[in-house]
């Protein structure tokens, strides 16, 4: 039968186990993951099985470190994430944490866009670090994705988004990501999207600050393919200030819409 | 006429178009996005959209913070 091997194609006997690969390919490994599932019983392999064999604080060659990064996804997921792009308008507290996410799950084409340099009040919540205080947002995390993942494609855009400019930065993508602050740049943004694609997949963001209960975070469809997360009412407000717990699970419900709509399951 | 706004029922006196729909609601035209029996109404529209007996809207009212 045929099985993959940390992602290269092998002949086994049928009656093998995963004991026995591991102990003829890498006796030294300790962390053994199968299928997406990390396990320490034997058992007996079936063809199209994809094992993965890891010693750790080994670092391996390049044409492996890219499959064993996704060794623990879902077998599948990452061929179709790979293909994929997203582009993300806002690289706040929303945008950061998806960005970063989106990454890690291996999404091809990532576009970051944001107009503004990183600040010492966007640390409280942002994907940021102090070293990169007065950096353009887009390099400085299009820098650490890269440190994240260095296998997808990152286009940066230092601009403002305006109703003007939207169609122009945003065409060409499976889905847009809202992730804007101030609700007028929201609205507009959705609205420019729902006008110049309409089939698009877009998905948004509205009362995410506070600290209040992270479920009271919803998921809103309206149209056909537009998703927006949150309470829908807590704005950010003098007394009201958007902090990283709570600003990270609503990106990180965006996040996993964005997902969800590239493997066609919704 | 009737209409039904984010589930709630609201009867007027006479056909509204969705612009003055908004204002009466005294919601800011610029923070919304607005789903009219299903389907999005783009904002250019919402001058020339008038409203029917019985519509369905859902008013979604963007609030700042990302």
């Amino acid at each position: 039968m045929e099985i993959f091997v940390n992602e290269r194609k092998m002949v086994v006997d049928n009656s093998t186990t995963l004991f026995e690969l591991k102990s003829k390919i890498k006796p030294d490994a300790d962390v053994i993951i199968i299928n997406g599932f990390q396990t320490d019983a034997d058992i007996n392999l079936q063809d199209g099985d994809r094992v993965s064999l890891i010693k750790k604080g080994e670092i391996p060659d390049e044409s492996e470190l890219r499959y064993l990064m996704m060794a623990r996804h879902t077998p599948g997921v990452y061929e179709k994430l790979q293909k994929a792009s997203v582009a993300i308008a806002g690289l706040g507290g929303l945008g950061s944490n998806i960005a970063i996410n989106l990454a890690r799950m291996g999404v091809g084409t990532i576009k970051l866009i944001d107009f503004d340099v990183v600040e010492p009040s966007n640390l409280n919540r942002q994907q940021y670090f102090i070293y990169q205080i007065g950096e353009h947002k887009t390099n400085a995390l299009k820098d650490t994705l890269l440190n994240i993942n260095p296998y997808n494609t990152y286009i940066t855009e230092n601009l403002y988004i305006t109703a003007e400019n939207a169609k122009e930065i945003l065409q060409g993508y499976d889905v847009i990501i809202e992730a804007f602050d101030k609700a007028e740049n929201k609205a507009m943004l959705i609205n420019e999207c729902v006008k110049h694609f309409p089939d698009k997949c877009i998905i948004g963001a509205s009362g995410v600050a506070g600290v209040f209960d992270t479920e009271s975070l919803k998921i809103h469809k309206i149209g056909k393919n537009i998703y927006i997360v949150g309470d829908m009412v807590n704005e950010a407000r003098p007394g009201c200030g958007l902090m990283a717990t709570r600003v990270a699970v609503a990106a990180n419900i965006q996040a996993n819409l964005a997902v969800r709509y590239l493997l066609g399951e919704i | 006429m009737n209409v039904v706004v984010n589930g709630e029922k609201y009867t007027f006196d006479k056909t509204l178009s969705l612009k003055e729909l908004i204002e009466a609601l005294g919601v800011n035209p610029k923070s919304v996005v607005v789903e009219l029996n299903r389907n999005v109404v783009a904002k250019e529209d919402f001058d020339s959209t008038y409203l029917k007996d019985e519509d369905k809207l859902e008013i979604v009212h963007f609030v700042g913070g990302g």
